[in-house]
């Protein structure tokens, strides 16, 4: 089964095409990176997988179920079988970091505080921040607030995992602590889409990727794939990120 | 040739005033559907109806204090011209609870409140804060707009009493020291000319200013784009929208309690 499939979408911003007409299947329990230069549209490819973009033209679908179409309660229940993890982390800065991880468990279950106090603090020892638990958002370096923010993300062991840009800003120690984590995931049978321009990473990450380009798919495949690509902006991209 | 420019100049300037405030009309409509729909966000509430009311008393309270004593002083020196001083406690009591205190505690609040819910989820709209609340499926607009706005009609009513009361007692404050007038004899004279009629639909006027106050900078900080720029601009532009709504709105809310409640004269 595919976990996410893009069928023919398409979407402007004003003038600006984004996206241009784009397909992609990614199997379930696979990690997927859609790689490319900064402004090429992954982001907003992402984007359109948990329902915050809509397409101007074609369709999302998430575990079959096709994303366009949902809204209020439906849209909602298919959101609770993902996990996004922001390329800011996106904290609520209002919250301690704790509670930031609790914020899904409080929403969507009715567990009781203890237990989900206990499993938060189990969430985020995953990601060595089990320390942290009753820190603010503010209090911690970006690294630690990307991990934290993978903690929220992980907090109802979804089926898929969205992550934007997970290296961004980060020293290269913190980078790839942030890869295992990942990793780590993926092996735990979560669907993966990574939106990066790393290469490094996503060798690491990744079973299949696709590299964007002005909105359009030059080439998708395995690594393989992209290493032997003879289109010339592809070698340039995977030249440039030291691959290869 | 340049007149047609400035003519497309202004229709573009007069179309996007409309734009806008169908915006918000549309906004706040959306709201009041919102508010009747399950969940209903409790804890939200009541957090804000903290926020929003037990933290703005000590301003709303003193400034009343404030506008207690200076109302005295001043009709003390108006009245003394006419031998009407025991008349002092009725006309502060009446000028307070009908009109000085509720739109003061609206623009004071406007201030206050509208500039931090217009920050606040203006901030939150460029940290992608909002977007993290849907993608763990929230409704953002519910839990951040809708509660906001039922917390400050509930909060607003009940200010608008404080700052009366506290008024109320400022004029005391400034009567006893004068006269020496006793704290039963003043608040005798302060409502006995005082009706229901005066103090509830007066009151109750500001759960439409509380509404107006939410939903503007609720409005505009959901809109917020261009950075800490952005925030800054919704959180000035949040005062000035909802002070501006608050006055015009209370040009029409006092028309209508006129026709319900018209004013006895003599």
């Amino acid at each position: 089964m595919n976990a996410v499939r893009f069928e023919h979408v398409s979407k402007a911003f004003g003038t600006l095409k984004v996206l241009d007409d784009i397909s992609f299947e990614i199997p379930a329990g696979q990690a997927f990176c859609l790689l490319g230069r900064s402004g090429t549209g992954k982001s907003v490819a992402l984007r359109h997988i948990v329902g915050l973009v809509r397409p101007d033209r074609g369709n999302v679908f998430v575990e079959d179920r096709d994303i366009t179409t949902l809204a209020g309660r439906e849209l909602a229940d298919v959101r609770k079988h993902m996990g996004f993890l922001f390329q800011n982390a996106a904290l609520f800065d209002s919250m301690s970091v704790g509670d930031n991880v609790a914020f899904p468990m409080r929403r969507h279950t009715d567990w009781s505080d203890a237990d989900i106090r206990e499993r938060a603090k189990s969430k985020l020892a995953d990601v060595g921040l089990d320390h942290e638990f009753d820190k603010m958002p503010g209090d911690l370096s970006g690294g630690m607030k990307k991990r934290a923010g993978l903690a929220r993300a992980m907090a109802l062991d979804p089926a898929i995992l969205l992550v934007d840009e997970p290296s961004a800003g980060l020293d290269p120690m913190t980078a790839g602590e942030i890869d295992e984590l990942l990793v780590k995931t993926k092996r735990g049978g979560t669907t993966l889409v990574v939106v990066t321009h790393n290469i490094p990473s996503a060798r690491v990450i990744g079973d299949g990727f696709a590299v964007l380009h002005e909105g359009r798919i030059l080439v998708s495949g395995t690594l393989e794939a992209l290493d032997a690509s003879e289109e010339p902006l592809v070698q340039a991209f995977m030249r440039a990120q030291g691959g290869g | 040739m340049q007149q047609v420019a400035v003519v497309d100049r202004v229709g573009a300037g007069v179309i996007g005033f409309f734009e806008f405030v169908g915006a918000i009309a549309t906004f706040g409509a959306r709201a009041v559907v919102e508010a009747v729909r399950p969940p209903y966000e409790l804890r939200e509430i009541l957090t804000h109806i903290y926020q929003f009311g037990y933290r703005s008393a000590p301003l709303i309270l003193t400034a009343g204090l404030a506008i207690g004593i200076v109302l005295s002083m001043h009709t003390r020196a108006s009245l003394e011209r006419f031998g009407a001083e025991a008349m002092i406690p009725a006309g502060l009591a009446i000028a307070l609870i009908r009109e000085t205190g509720p739109l003061t505690a609206g623009l004071l609040v406007a201030g206050r409140v509208g500039a931090g819910i217009g920050a606040e989820i203006g901030a939150m709209k460029v940290t992608e804060q909002i977007d993290a609340l849907e993608a763990n499926a929230v409704d953002a607009f519910k839990y951040l707009a809708v509660t906001r706005i039922i917390a400050l009609m509930i909060a607003m009513p009940l200010l608008t009493i404080m700052m009366d009361f506290s008024g109320i007692l400022g004029g005391y404050v400034a009567e006893a020291a004068v006269s020496g007038m006793s704290w039963q004899l003043y608040f005798e004279r302060a409502f006995s000319y005082i009706a229901y009629s005066d103090i509830i639909p007066a009151t109750l006027k500001t759960i439409v200013f509380g509404y107006l106050i939410a939903v503007v900078s609720s409005y505009l900080g959901f809109t917020t784009s261009r950075g800490t720029e952005g925030v800054g601009e919704a959180s000035t532009r949040s005062v000035v929208m909802a002070s501006m709504l608050i006055i015009l709105s209370d040009v029409i809310l006092v028309k209508i309690i006129f026709f319900f409640y018209p004013p006895v004269s003599g």
